[in-house]
């Protein structure tokens, strides 16, 4: 599939209500492009025209080993070189993580939750969690499954970049869309770019049940 | 060029802008994404007249730099932390045969305990060999050092050091105006050696010097460094005019001009402070910052007059100086003599951990209140430490500190996650 970009970064931004300052914290495993995802966030926003920082943790940087990321979107110059320790919004890559790692940590109801698995919050285990949250904050997606349909590899990250697109808005998806083209080529971005939109669309779908069942109740 | 990119990768593209004929590397993170990089564009052809050397160790790394310089090819090489130890006869060499090497240091605790993450370690082991010493404080200033950097070292025939803080600034990826080819040509001029080697007119460099001789060559060493004062002011005075943004110099202030607390410090942890000092203005306290750009030669006078009129000046360092305490500090000290401040020396961010917004504040506000001791480490866990102690004090055979502590907090030996 290919999105035409018709309009520049910045009518994109101002044609969307965007926080003045945004923080994203990527949870994943090593292998599984938590640090790209959090750079190719950065320049989706840096396509609409605002500052943005994005820089992982290190540790052992072995395949499967915890590994996490952030990303600072910002409309004025980011300073801070402070790990995230609040996000507003929670992107987890590996759900075998929500119980061995702290992924919430400073994170709390008011942000946005998005996971990657086949499961529901509640067979998660998160159902008390998440009680608090507005449910339009919240999202799952099959974002591994999404990048073996249309990259052919079980690399999540640009499907859960769509799936944040549609969550938060913090960045539109053809700036996310535009943001895998310019990172990679070929077969690798359109896959990507296609596993993106995807689950741009499972989130739009899912948050327009979310508002529908709002309406009737 | 107005780029989203790596801070690794910002460097890496301003230095072949440099259009250096030799460039020669080991790998050692967090510097690696650098030289990577210049490889890449060494073997693509987008670097051309470039001789790219992979050699076999750091030593090795800067004995060809060293080589390449003295036949006057303009040189480079990157390092970080062990390698950069590994290196240090060649490192005091290159200095004192005032060869213009430009390195980068991708500044990297030193072991053991084993450790890849962050602090100043590295660049502070090597303060006194005589290289020019410049600290970026965010990537577009490591990005335009480094283009100063190759006109600072080759006008003054002295080596310069740029030194970017590992992972905080070599793996963040932010937004960089990338010099071009065409700004970084205008700015800096081929590279006119003041001594090569030649084959069709030998010359002798690196004599031995004995006695009668040693102390005024060392001097000529000290007086370079002093010439270089005023070049590192005019050079980025130069740059700020053809590129139109401010980078490099000597130091930078920040709301330091009311403050009756001052911190000083180097490298990326500024823009952190400067944040911290905005939420403690907006309530009133009377805060800034000095940030020290060049480190070596340490602009002695322009700290003076940046400190003078504060009360109290707190130094936040990223090394210890085992046994003693702080460096920076003691710099600082030698800048103030004679003048009655209530000084303070802050150990913080070694080893990677990080410097918070909030324990900024609360550093500074003990600071004004004069509640910090002479020598403060930032978010130190004394109860480890007094557990340590107690271990040791209870047995002759209590084991290794590293483990033991490991063991206390339960890490894993991979660190933080």
């Amino acid at each position: 599939m290919s999105v035409r970009v018709e309009v520049s970064g910045l009518e994109r931004a101002a044609a969307r209500t965007v926080p003045a300052r945004f923080q994203v914290r990527f949870h994943g495993r090593g292998g599984q492009g938590v640090v790209t995802a959090a750079e190719l966030l950065s320049v989706a926003a840096f396509i609409e025209g605002r500052f943005a920082q994005a820089f992982p943790t290190f540790g052992s940087e072995r395949a499967g080993a915890p590994v996490a990321a952030f990303c600072r979107i910002s409309d004025t110059e980011i300073r801070t070189r402070a790990p995230v320790a609040a996000p507003d919004a929670l992107v987890v890559q590996d759900a075998t993580l929500l119980h061995q790692v702290d992924l919430f940590s400073g994170f709390g109801p008011g942000g946005y939750l998005l996971i990657n698995t086949e499961q529901s919050f509640d067979d998660l285990g998160l159902g008390e969690l998440v009680a608090g949250f507005s449910r339009d904050h919240l999202a799952t997606v099959a974002a591994t499954r999404l990048a073996q349909e249309h990259l052919g590899r079980p690399v999540p990250n640009a499907a859960l970049l769509g799936g944040l697109a549609a969550l938060s808005a913090v960045v539109s998806l053809e700036s996310v869309l535009t943001a895998i083209r310019e990172r990679f080529s070929g077969r690798v971005a359109e896959g990507n770019a296609a596993a993106a939109a995807a689950a741009y669309r499972v989130v739009t779908d899912e948050q327009e049940e979310v508002a529908a069942h709002a309406a009737s109740d | 060029m107005l780029r989203q990119i790596e801070g690794s990768k910002a460097v890496a593209a301003a230095v072949a802008a440099c259009r250096p004929q030799v460039v020669c590397a080991y790998p050692i993170t967090p510097q690696t994404h650098i030289v990577e990089a210049i490889g890449a564009m060494a073997k693509s052809g987008e670097l051309t007249g470039c001789r790219f050397i992979n050699v076999e160790s750091e030593f090795a790394a800067m004995s060809v730099a060293i080589g390449a310089s003295a036949t006057g090819a303009r040189a480079y090489t990157a390092t970080a932390s062990q390698g950069l130890l590994f290196m240090i006869e060649a490192v005091y060499n290159a200095a004192g045969l005032g060869l213009p090497v430009v390195m980068t240091l991708a500044n990297r605790a030193i072991g053991a305990p084993i450790n890849i993450w962050n602090d100043h370690s590295d660049a502070m082991a090597v303060r006194d060999s005589g290289w020019v010493q410049l600290f970026a404080e965010s990537n577009q200033e490591a990005t335009d050092l480094h283009v100063q950097a190759f006109r600072l070292a080759e006008e003054l025939s002295l080596p310069v050091m740029v030194c970017m803080d590992g992972y905080v600034l070599t793996h963040c990826t932010e937004r960089v105006d990338v010099p071009t080819q065409q700004q970084v040509d205008a700015f800096l001029p081929p590279y006119q050696p003041r001594q090569a080697l030649d084959p069709a007119d030998p010359v002798t460099i690196g004599a031995m010097v004995g006695p009668e001789a040693f102390t005024e060559v060392r001097y000529l060493a000290h007086a370079k460094q002093l010439q270089a004062l005023a070049r590192i002011r005019d050079v980025a005075d130069e740059f700020g005019e053809a590129f139109g943004r401010r980078s490099g110099g000597l130091l930078r202030t920040y709301r330091a001009e009311d403050a009756e607390v001052v911190v000083v410090a180097l490298g990326s942890i500024l823009g952190t402070i400067k944040d911290a000092v905005d939420e403690l203005r907006d309530r009133g306290a009377r805060v800034g910052v000095v940030g020290i750009t060049s480190f070596r030669p340490f602009p002695l006078d322009a700290v003076r007059d940046a400190l003078s009129h504060a009360e109290r000046v707190v130094v936040l360092e990223k090394a210890l100086a085992v046994g003693v305490g702080g460096i920076v500090s003691a710099n600082v000290r030698m800048a103030l003599a004679g003048i009655q401040l209530h000084g303070y020396t802050v150990i913080a961010g070694l080893g990677g951990r990080p410097i918070t917004k909030a324990s900024l504040r609360g550093l500074l506000a003990d600071a004004a209140a004069d509640r910090l001791e002479p020598l403060t480490f930032l978010d130190m866990d004394w109860d480890v430490v007094n557990r340590e102690l107690e271990r040791m004090g209870a047995s002759r055979e209590s084991g290794p500190h590293a483990e033991n502590i490991l063991r206390d907090v339960r890490s894993v030996a991979a660190g933080p996650v």
